[in-house]
């Protein structure tokens, strides 16, 4: 039996295992369960340390102890020594006493995702978007857009004024929140559709992958 | 018990075997269901369609297997085209499991067009966090990637000769099944001008548009749907989202049957007790 048939055959069981909490909970469930976390954690940690923390933290700082050693130069990968104090900060979580010292790494990384995300946040979700809001109603010769702008223009100012609290959503200011309103539905209501297609999706290949791949009923 | 309070009390489990017969029987039937494009996904196909032999093109491999029924196919689809075009491609991954879906994805096609690692394309590899990585790119690859998947330096390989970062791509096209997909969009575009192209699970498409508009993004290939318009336009020999998509036909009549019997029920019961 080849190494491809004995993984096909652990597939299939475990897909089996998951399904099986459809009828009720139960042992084969939790434990293919568990198997799926576990190898999920177990693979994120090998693959961060071998592609991050070997590379980028343990191979500069080598290369830069020798070069101190061989040369008596200190260079600049020194610097990662940096990055390494603030991750066993990290780990002193585990020690109760000392596991506030913990908070500074997470400033750090609170601060710097902050400062990253604000600029692209702004540029990409603020800016940008308002800038393709703003269109023309009426686009001469082509009445296909002018009803698509139209109806940007007028979905994006009712679903605003539906988020504006700070007047009583009564008469012609009620009336646009309430146009808001079916502008959010109809949003949510694509959302949903899309959301079952994509569960639906992950059923169709987990049964094509059973029916094919498996029992070989389909070609 | 009156009917409609039979339809209220209803078992879950007879809801998932109909469920789980409404995909499997059409998976036997051969039948075909029509596939309308999308000026959207077409973008996208014409946009690579006007690349040139040569021609490069990052190609993020961002999605867990748990995605892989949605955005496989249209990974393999877009790549099919690429390399039939002799565009060099070169792969990146950025989610956790993804490595393992890009070296499926590249060893097979690279067979398949007998493709030379290093020559025609590249695998980069995986790197933890993505917004830093996808930022460190902008300024040069090597600073994330100074060795490719299999542990090549990548200054050693013929297709990095000259490449330095995004300025040297066409674009990025993003099979995406997480937020990672806001940092190609902010980062990458906002921040280095890269044209992205994204492929999505169906899960997050609808929160993509508003990008299209604001012509942040080339396109985008929202889920099975996405990858079945596209299979249509590139004539792909193997049409597996196609396939997929007579089946999610038959299990969303199912489903609107359900929630009009759902709701036949619930009116009814309402009214009884007025």
């Amino acid at each position: 039996m080849s190494g491809d048939i004995i993984g096909i055959w652990i597939g299939a069981i475990l897909t089996l295992g998951i399904f099986s909490f459809l009828y009720k909970d139960n042992p084969f469930y939790k434990f293919s369960e568990a198997l799926f976390v576990g190898i999920s954690a177990g693979y994120w940690f090998v693959v961060t340390f071998w592609q991050y923390f070997v590379p980028k933290f343990w191979d500069n700082l080598s290369l830069s102890f020798h070069e101190l050693v061989a040369n008596g130069r200190i260079d600049y990968h020194w610097i990662y020594l940096v990055g390494g104090f603030f991750g066993v900060l990290m780990l002193l979580r585990l020690v109760p006493k000392i596991g506030w010292l913990s908070r500074w790494s997470l400033a750090f990384i609170v601060g710097t995702t902050a400062g990253l995300q604000f600029t692209r946040y702004l540029e990409s979700n603020g800016i940008r978007q308002v800038v393709g809001t703003i269109k023309p109603l009426v686009v001469g010769g082509n009445l296909g857009t002018s009803i698509g702008n139209i109806i940007i223009v007028v979905g994006t100012f009712t679903g605003l004024i539906y988020f504006f609290f700070s007047k009583e959503h009564k008469g012609a200011f009620g009336g646009a929140a309430r146009v808001g309103v079916w502008f959010l539905m109809i949003n949510f209501g694509a959302m949903f559709g899309y959301t079952v297609m994509s569960r639906m999706s992950l059923l169709i290949g987990r049964m094509d992958y059973l029916f094919s791949d498996w029992l070989k009923l389909i070609k | 018990m009156a009917f409609y309070e039979k339809l209220m009390t209803m078992d879950r489990r007879v809801v998932y075997i109909t469920m789980a017969l409404a995909v499997a029987i059409p998976l036997f039937v051969p039948f075909q269901v029509p596939i309308h494009t999308t000026s959207e996904v077409k973008s996208v196909y014409d946009f690579i369609e006007s690349l040139k032999p040569g021609d490069r093109l990052l190609i993020a491999i961002d999605y867990d297997p748990n995605a892989m029924a949605e955005l496989h196919p249209m990974a393999l689809t877009i790549c099919r085209q690429c390399f039939a075009k002799g565009i060099k491609l070169f792969f990146v991954t950025l989610s956790q499991n993804g490595p393992g879906m890009a070296e499926q994805l590249v060893s097979r096609l690279s067979k398949e067009f007998n493709k030379k690692n290093g020559v025609d394309y590249i695998y980069l590899g995986y790197k933890p966090y993505p917004g830093l990585v996808i930022l460190s790119m902008g300024q040069n690859f090597r600073i994330s990637f100074p060795m490719d998947y299999y542990g090549t330096p990548v200054d050693s390989m013929p297709i990095m000769q000259g490449i330095r970062n995004y300025d040297d791509m066409k674009a990025v096209i993003a099979f995406e099944a997480g937020w990672v997909a806001d940092s190609w969009i902010g980062d990458a575009n906002g921040r280095y001008k890269l044209p992205v192209a994204l492929g999505l699970t169906g899960v997050m498409t609808a929160d993509y548009y508003p990008y299209i508009q604001s012509k942040q993004i080339i396109g985008l290939m929202g889920g099975l749907k996405g990858a079945a318009e596209y299979e249509t336009l590139a004539k792909a020999k193997d049409r597996i989202a196609s396939r997929g998509m007579k089946v999610q036909t038959i299990t969303h009549i199912v489903v609107i049957l359900f929630i009009i019997v759902g709701n036949i029920g619930f009116f009814m019961s309402r009214r009884k007790k007025l």
